[in-house]
């Protein structure tokens, strides 16, 4: 017999899970986005892991957290703010309580809050509440690693593997709390532990024993009710940034004809890309593990000579790494994508946070004039399009293009509604013509592109490479005024790409104070925050580019209506810089952030409300 | 079947090498082997790095790639696996190989990737005016090393045996009907192939080959080791290899009781490393140097491993195009 509860109705809510590394919290968060998702709410999440596999247990260099935001209207962003904080140790309170809204709940593992915890979290006391100032926030303090063993005694597992499914009992305690179904969760045991029908039973009775246990303490008087987003009709998956990008590759190439070939080197936060296309043989995806970053881009730029759609991802170091082989391919002039998802710099930097820093590098960290295609993707759903067009563009133009994403859109996920292939329009190939003579670098007229011989086809033997050629002819040639004329071609044939991409867009008001100006994975929180300001009544306006190089025509003529711009990005102001040189009539404001970490929507109210009062 | 002409696998550029420099004789064998082979041009890819050398697909009337510094061999693995038709031909140097493209060297050969790589070993770095190489002996006075290096060489043949490769040979740029042979035997080996040419630099290392090379005393001086024949050698055909405890040793038939009998025979085909490194490192003046096909195993090789591959995998799927790949897994439907 249950009990009356009060359920209340909330619009949407952020819940940020956290653990050590091997706490099990990227699942729960998974597994918690994933129910939302099916039940028709609108969800977006943030994984925050650490760089170390598995730091020292119980230290706040250890903490993994993952953070989602879901909810009955359109949601943007993760949330910069949780209303839930989950903290299985005293680290991962101690490194995730700036992150908890004011009056907000936070649920501890109250069996791991001792005094040896306390000294590896480097606490000064034995009140880690009191000294992270937490006390006004609702702690519910629940002896979850006790109640998982309690659960599973019978069960004749090691107390070790026992405790693994203690992140299954929180998941339990989350969803009542919710009042979510718990069949999604169980049915993925099921599946995930098919040959071990005993691990899928104990993750059942663990999650079920949390749900049981929330509804009968009176810790927790009351739970919530988040409805159903209104969201488009249409057969929907969660997707991540890094699949998605993943999946738009070879919808490129399926789209172009062509086979896909992938050359790549491991890095954070981008082996993902790879490891998905390794996968992907059902669909004669071609993925080569490389010894190194040169290796990778080289066997793709080989595969592109040899007809295949050649393709690399990487991230930041890696990018800088590939460089002369950009090159290489600009002076080719043959189709390569090349995926940068960017992380905090530079060298190391940060691997595993979250930055955009790569823009100067992405545009112009090559020898020599080397003008190359750079897009941005804004959402980790898009990260599909903007690989797609990434491949379009490359094999229509013959040309290098760096897809920027970043490691927020990489591993952040959202509810996607998923495309039909034929709503892609086709790339089409500028294969020369078997019979006709050919020249390796006679233009077409409209873009600029040279054509594209296949070797084994009989009659277009030629050859390429990175000396300077001869236009037209395609011999090596040293002849001042020819190299004079290359250049301006290559420069002039991705200038033109801008006559195929679309025009930028303005959302909010036309006639604003303020313009917010961004690119690439900082959408959804400078969406948010224009969504809210104007909701307060000010008059404002965004224009995110996903195009970069070439920029849309018509941005100038955007950029100028507007008496004020500010460019919002994650890096000390790459972007403005570029408009600036662009554009240098105009004046630009900025508001960069560098901590490795997404804008919050909070900061970035703050700082345009700031801007709209200064005169 | 009758032979393709040489001239089909010329392109119309003039060859721009020095006058007498060991590349001509190799260029001359690459065209007569493919001739020889009647290997259709559009289905040869030649791809090179940067050197002297590796001017060459400029000159093939071939498909040709003329990549960067050392990324030849990852250039050329992803040619041929994106495209596995095709007959993939690799011209590189010591300084392109062994040097600033050591790593891509040695995980080529170590994935066995089916491409010949023709190794223009001159132990000198030409294009760019006279540096000493990986290959530079010991001692070595060049422009970078007026007193001599201090450092030790590379043998090409031995990097092979130790990244676990499975074809290698050695010719001399002088012996045109050589290099034919075994750019012949390369080309028909499955896997990746390293056929290390003695080159002479005409410029800046001028004659470093001669004392193998002299005519009247090379065939003392090499040794054409073919599979499953004597290792004998020598004007008068008298010189022959033995094992002698670990290590071979030269020996004189007819002398001290020894017979053609007692002379090893020349096993490429054999899995141990062993016997075929002890003939790559021999040096002159004790020993002849070894020449021909020293190591020629027979294994799967990885561009047909991953066709194989594909195949099966797409054999068992339901997954056949991208829009069954979007609808797999864990989907739902918003009415």
């Amino acid at each position: 017999m249950s009990k009356k509860i009060d359920t209340i109705v909330l619009e949407e809510v952020v819940i940020r899970f956290s653990g050590d590394s091997g706490d099990g919290m990227q699942l729960i968060g998974t597994q918690f986005s994933n129910t939302s998702a099916l039940v028709g709410k609108d969800v977006s999440t943030f994984p925050d892991y650490p760089a170390e596999i598995r730091a020292p247990q119980g230290t706040v260099g250890g903490v993994s957290g993952f953070q989602l935001n879901f909810g009955s209207k359109a949601i943007k962003t993760p949330g910069d703010f949780a209303d839930v904080l989950v903290a299985m140790n005293p680290a991962a309170l101690k490194a995730n309580a700036r992150w908890v809204k004011e009056g907000g709940t936070i649920i501890v593992d109250s069996d791991t809050f001792n005094k040896k915890n306390f000294k590896k979290a480097k606490f000064k006391s034995e009140k880690p509440f009191e000294e992270l100032n937490l006390e006004d926030r609702n702690i519910i303090k629940s002896p979850i690693s006790f109640l998982t063993k309690e659960t599973l005694k019978d069960m004749g597992m090691t107390t070790k593997n026992v405790l693994r499914s203690k992140n299954m009992f929180t998941l339990g305690i989350i969803y009542w709390l919710f009042n979510e179904t718990l069949d999604v969760s169980i049915n993925f045991f099921k599946k995930k532990f098919k040959k071990l029908p005993k691990i899928a039973k104990a993750n059942e009775m663990a999650l079920k024993a949390g749900f049981n246990y929330a509804e009968t303490i009176e810790a927790l008087p009351r739970n919530y009710k988040v409805a159903p987003a209104p969201i488009k009709k249409g057969f929907y998956r969660n997707i991540s940034g890094n699949i998605a990008t993943a999946w738009g590759l070879i919808a490129g190439a399926e789209r172009a004809d062509l086979k896909l070939f992938l050359g790549s080197y491991p890095i954070t936060p981008a082996s993902e890309i790879l490891q998905e296309l390794t996968g992907r043989k059902d669909l004669g995806v071609k993925a080569f593990q490389a010894e190194d970053e040169i290796a990778g881009i080289c066997t793709a730029i080989g595969a592109s000579f040899a007809g295949n759609l050649g393709v690399t991802s990487t991230s930041g170091p890696g990018l800088a790494l590939k460089g002369e082989a950009i090159g290489l391919a600009v002076i080719t002039e043959l189709p390569l994508v090349i995926v940068n998802v960017q992380r905090g710099g530079p060298s190391t930097g940060l691997p595993t946070k979250t930055e955009q820093s790569d823009l100067m590098q992405a545009l112009y960290g090559r020898n020599g004039e080397s003008p190359a295609v750079v897009i941005a993707a804004t959402t980790p759903s898009d990260c599909f399009y903007y690989a797609y067009e990434a491949c379009r563009i490359a094999v229509e133009h013959m040309t290098p293009v760096i897809l920027l994403t970043d490691g927020f859109l990489a591993n952040g996920s959202e509810p996607w509604r998923i495309p039909k292939m034929s709503e892609l329009p086709k790339i089409k190939p500028p294969f020369a013509k078997i019979g006709e003579k050919y020249f390796p670098y006679k233009r077409e007229l409209d873009k600029l592109n040279r054509k594209w011989a296949i070797p084994g086809a009989k009659g277009l033997e030629h050859r390429i490479g990175g000396l300077e050629k001869m236009e037209i002819t395609g011999t090596v040639s040293y002849v001042p005024e020819n190299h004079e004329v290359m250049s301006k071609q290559r420069a002039e044939k991705v200038k033109r790409v801008e006559n195929f991409i679309p025009e930028l867009k303005i959302y909010g008001d036309e006639d604003a104070d303020l313009l917010i100006v961004g690119w690439g994975g900082t959408y959804g929180h400078l969406l948010t925050a224009l969504n809210e300001m104007r909701e307060d009544g000010k008059k404002i306006a965004l224009a995110h580019f996903n195009y970069i190089a070439p920029l849309p025509k018509n941005t100038f003529d955007v950029l100028s209506k507007f008496k004020k711009i500010v460019v919002a990005e994650l890096n000390l102001g790459q972007f403005a810089s570029y408009l600036r040189m662009n554009f240098p009539s105009l004046e630009y404001l900025q508001y960069n952030k560098i901590q490795g970490l997404p804008f919050t929507v909070v900061e970035l109210k703050e700082n345009f409300n700031k801007i709209l009062e200064t005169k | 079947m009758k032979k393709a002409n040489v001239k089909n696998y010329k392109s119309d550029q003039e060859v721009r090498w020095c006058a007498g420099c060991g590349d001509f004789a190799v260029l001359n064998a690459v065209y007569k082997a493919m001739a020889e082979m009647n290997i259709p041009t559009e289905d040869i890819a030649v791809v090179s790095g940067i050197g002297c050398s590796s001017r060459f697909p400029y000159y093939m009337g071939t498909y040709g790639f003329h990549g960067i510094h050392g990324r030849a061999p990852a250039i050329s693995s992803g040619v041929k696996v994106a495209n596995p038709k095709l007959s993939v031909w690799q011209i590189t140097g010591d300084g392109d190989a062994l040097a600033i493209g050591g790593n891509h060297f040695i995980h080529v050969v170590r994935r066995n990737i089916d491409i010949n790589l023709i190794l223009f070993n001159n132990q000198i770095y030409g294009l760019t005016k006279g540096q000493y190489s990986p290959t530079s002996k010991m001692g070595a006075k060049t422009k970078s090393s007026p007193f001599g290096t201090v450092e030790q060489p590379f043998n090409p043949g031995e990097l092979v045996i130790g990244a676990r490769g499975k074809f290698f040979a050695r010719v001399v740029d002088a012996n045109i009907k050589m290099c034919t042979e075994i750019f012949k035997e390369a080309e028909k080996h499955k896997g990746l192939s390293v056929v290390e040419v003695l080159q002479n630099c005409v410029i800046f290392n001028e004659g470093i080959y001669n004392f193998i090379n002299d005519k009247k005393e090379r065939s003392d001086r090499q040794i054409f080791l073919k599979d499953n024949q004597a290792m004998i050698f020598g004007k008068n055909k008298d010189k022959g290899l033995m094992i002698d405890g670990f290590k071979l040793k030269v020996v004189e038939i007819g002398k001290n009781g020894i017979t053609e009998d007692d002379i090893l025979i020349h096993d490429a085909q054999e899995k141990d490393t062993a016997l075929h490194n002890a003939l790559i490192n021999m040096r002159s003046p004790e020993f002849p140097i070894a020449m021909g096909v020293i190591r020629a195993v027979k294994e799967n090789h990885y561009d047909d491993l991953v066709e194989k591959q594909i195949k099966e995998v797409q054999e068992k799927t339901s997954i056949k195009n991208m829009d069954d790949l979007l609808c797999s897994g864990s989907v739902w439907e918003v009415k």
